[in-house]
């Protein structure tokens, strides 16, 4: 949803980046305002997932140049888990699986740890039960789920249902969702797509990393960004996946660069 | 028989001149001198055992880098010290007090420097049917039924086994009659007592289980030091110890051993197992002590349709070598076997395992699964694994593998990226690791103490 006044969540300016030693990201611009989703979609190898985990703070992306301000503040020297407690949340394209870690011990360490930087009381294992078993029915998952060791043996949709729980229970300001969608059937992704859809308010932003157009069908966007060689080559209105859909991504190659300076 | 010699080869002897020679030598004088009571009954077939164990040994030479056997574990170390027997020491109860067990408070054998210390002990919850202390005390019915089982399973020739027979100054004894079920875990507990002294103890027992019983025991190596047994800077010492479990048909055993010898120790440790028919045998292997430690586990099938779950751990660090290496050889249609065994290896310490399972023609319809994993945590950190099968079957189901790894980027990221701090995203991934094997301990305080000595043991 787009508001006039909104607080800005989250600035990206020139943010250029390499991996071992090769440019990825060439000068990425974006604004996030509260209460807006965003969609990020392009071919692959144009940087989405780069760009991704860049704002969460991979620290195999070495970033070159340009910043990143977080609710006021340039987060570029912070750590992955110090960005995540100030409320950056990345979902996972491959979620990683933890042997002899269960889930539910996982989302009490993420969430309590959470909960002791925001100055609050950690809850013990008996009312985090309550409160996790609250928010399963976001994901429609069954609570044996939480029994199990994260991630294994999952499979590749309850994984990504996984995510979006962590998600529900860490209750981003900035939520982040690397290809959530791909690899899902339609009873998964409208599972995935119902749960986002659930957690978006007026004080958080959502930031949708995408190769298809379907997800958008379930999660309307207020922008789409499409990206290519690094760059954001263009951006406009929902209308833009749907352009996109029909035309593919070769329309940008015929575009001049005028035209897609469109700033979010 | 073929297993045998692949597994035990004798290491001949090379002659006067060799440095080897006369220190096992040395050590066979040393052990010679040691004294065990047994019924009368049986102590000319005692004295008998223990002569031909020395005649044995006297046949063969300490193991070499040359050996197959012993191809990554150097022995030179050992053999820097000279070793004296070890004394007869008096400990009190608070001395023992941090080893003892909770759930077996009242089921606890404790042996001093291999020695029987009834008032150590507490065996009051132990039900009719079951017999535990020393060979001195077992009644002459049973006495005499040991005459065949005691010594006789394969490999009771290997060097470091006939050593201990021939010097063993006591053993541990447990005898469950038949359909006996003991539901609390049993508790052995073996302390070295470390002082000045550069000792040899020669820890022995013998577990046998009749028709349909059932028991969960804890065979316990510790030491009792001036300072944190823990870590190094006490006198040196060397445990050779041995233990033969017998299952007869349809017994069952849960046998969890820890093997928590202090820094500056030695341990080489046997664990001969004979399954019989419809026997079901678990070891939990805990290795975390010792400056270097070697357990040989040697499981033998006397029956068929035998299961045989062998879970290992092995927790080395500083310039630690922790050597483990087992042996499953079946005989028998319808065996079943599961092994995991995980290392975790931090600073300049070295892990090694062998696992050999053998299912030659007679073993048709095995399942036999055997796996390895190692994760090293720092870069002079060294694993050498080596999984082997030997199938002579040709209608079985046998996997191995093995794999090494370290802490990966990815997976600190992924828990980072939850707001775990790397340290804490560090320890949560090495406690799941070492929790898969400590989460198959079946006694809950031991598995929470070893939780936290794998946590104080893989991060300073």
């Amino acid at each position: 949803m787009i508001k006039e006044n909104s607080p800005v969540i989250l600035s990206v300016r020139n943010l250029t980046a390499n991996v071992d030693g090769t440019p990825i990201l060439k000068g990425i611009n974006l604004e996030i305002k509260a209460g807006e989703i965003h969609a990020i979609m392009g071919r692959n190898g144009s940087g989405k997932s780069t760009f991704s985990k860049v704002l969460a703070g991979h620290p195999d992306y070495e970033v070159t140049g340009g910043e990143i301000i977080y609710q006021g503040e340039n987060i570029l020297e912070l750590e992955p888990e110090e960005r995540a407690l100030k409320g950056i949340f990345l979902a996972f394209q491959y979620p990683l699986e933890i042997p002899g870690v269960s889930n539910l011990d996982f989302l009490r360490v993420a969430y309590n740890s959470r909960r002791k930087h925001s100055g609050l009381e950690e809850l013990d294992a008996f009312d985090f039960e309550d409160l996790v078993e609250e928010k399963l029915d976001v994901v429609q998952m069954k609570a044996s789920f939480l029994n199990r060791s994260v991630n294994e043996g999952f499979s590749g949709g309850e994984k990504k249902r996984n995510e979006i729980l962590q998600m529900a229970l860490l209750e981003p300001t900035l939520g982040i969702l690397d290809e959530t969608d791909s690899g899902l059937d339609i009873d998964a992704l409208k599972i995935v797509a119902n749960g986002v859809n659930q957690l978006a308010t007026e004080e958080n932003a959502m930031v949708m990393i995408t190769h298809y157009q379907r997800l958008l069908n379930y999660i309307e966007p207020d922008y789409v960004h499409v990206m290519r060689d690094g760059t954001i080559a263009t951006s406009g209105g929902k209308e833009l996946a749907l352009e996109l859909e029909n035309r593919g991504y070769e329309f940008l190659d015929e575009e001049s660069p005028e035209t897609a300076e469109v700033s979010a | 028989m073929v297993v045998e010699a692949a597994l035990n080869p004798i290491l001949p002897s090379t002659g006067e001149g060799d440095r080897g020679n006369a220190y096992l030598k040395d050590l066979l004088r040393l052990l010679e001198g040691q004294k065990v009571r047994s019924h009368s009954e049986i102590a000319g077939w005692l004295q008998e055992l223990r002569q031909r164990a020395a005649y044995n040994v006297t046949k063969q030479r300490m193991p070499i880098r040359k050996d197959e056997e012993w191809r990554f574990t150097n022995l030179s170390d050992l053999q820097q010290h000279t070793f004296t027997a070890a004394p007869t020491v008096q400990l009190n109860a608070p001395d023992i007090e941090l080893l003892t067990i909770p759930e077996a408070a009242t089921s606890q054998a404790v042996f001093v420097n291999g020695r029987f210390t009834p008032e150590l002990s507490n065996l009051t919850a132990l039900p009719e049917g079951i017999f535990v202390g020393n060979l001195a005390q077992l009644p002459v019915e049973q006495s005499l039924k040991l005459v065949k089982y005691f010594a006789h399973i394969e490999g009771a020739n290997e060097v470091f086994t006939a050593l201990n027979t021939v010097g063993f100054p006591d053993v541990a004894m447990v005898w469950l009659a038949q359909d006996v079920i003991v539901e609390q875990p049993l508790h052995l507990l073996f302390v070295t007592v470390v002082e000045d002294e550069v000792i040899l103890t020669s820890p022995r027992a013998a577990i046998i289980a009749e028709p349909s019983s059932s028991l969960e025991i804890v065979e316990h190596y510790a030491a009792v030091t001036p300072g944190c047994p823990d870590q190094t800077g006490n006198t040196p010492y060397w445990t050779n110890a041995v233990t033969e479990i017998w299952l007869e048909e349809n017994a069952q055993i849960n046998h969890t051993r820890n093997q928590r010898e202090s820094g500056d120790g030695f341990h080489i440790g046997k664990t001969a197992v004979a399954q019989h028919r419809s026997s079901r045998y678990t070891c939990n292997a805990l290795s975390l002590g010792a400056k270097l430690s070697r357990h040989n586990l040697e499981v033998w099938q006397q029956g068929e349709q035998t299961e045989t779950t062998l879970n290992g751990l092995t927790i080395a660090g500083r310039e630690q070598t922790a050597d483990t290496h087992s042996l499953i050889a079946l005989d028998f249609p319808h065996g079943k076997t599961d092994q995991l065994h995980k290392c975790v290896i931090d600073d300049t310490a070295h892990a090694i395992f062998n696992g050999k399972v053998y299912v030659p023609q007679n073993a048709q319809l095995t399942n036999a699964a055997q796996l390895n994993r190692n994760l090293l945590l720092s870069p002079k950190a060294r694993v050498d694994t080596k999984p082997q099968l030997q199938i002579t079957a040709d209608n079985v189901k046998c996997t191995h593998g093995a794999t090494i790894s370290q802490i990966e980027a990815d997976e600190l990221f992924y828990l980072q990226s939850r707001g775990i701090n790397a340290d804490s995203a560090r320890s949560l991934l090495l406690d799941a690791f070492a929790a898969e094997i400590l989460n198959r301990v079946p006694i809950l305080s031991l598995r929470k103490r070893l939780a936290q000595c794998v946590a104080c043991r893989t991060y300073e």
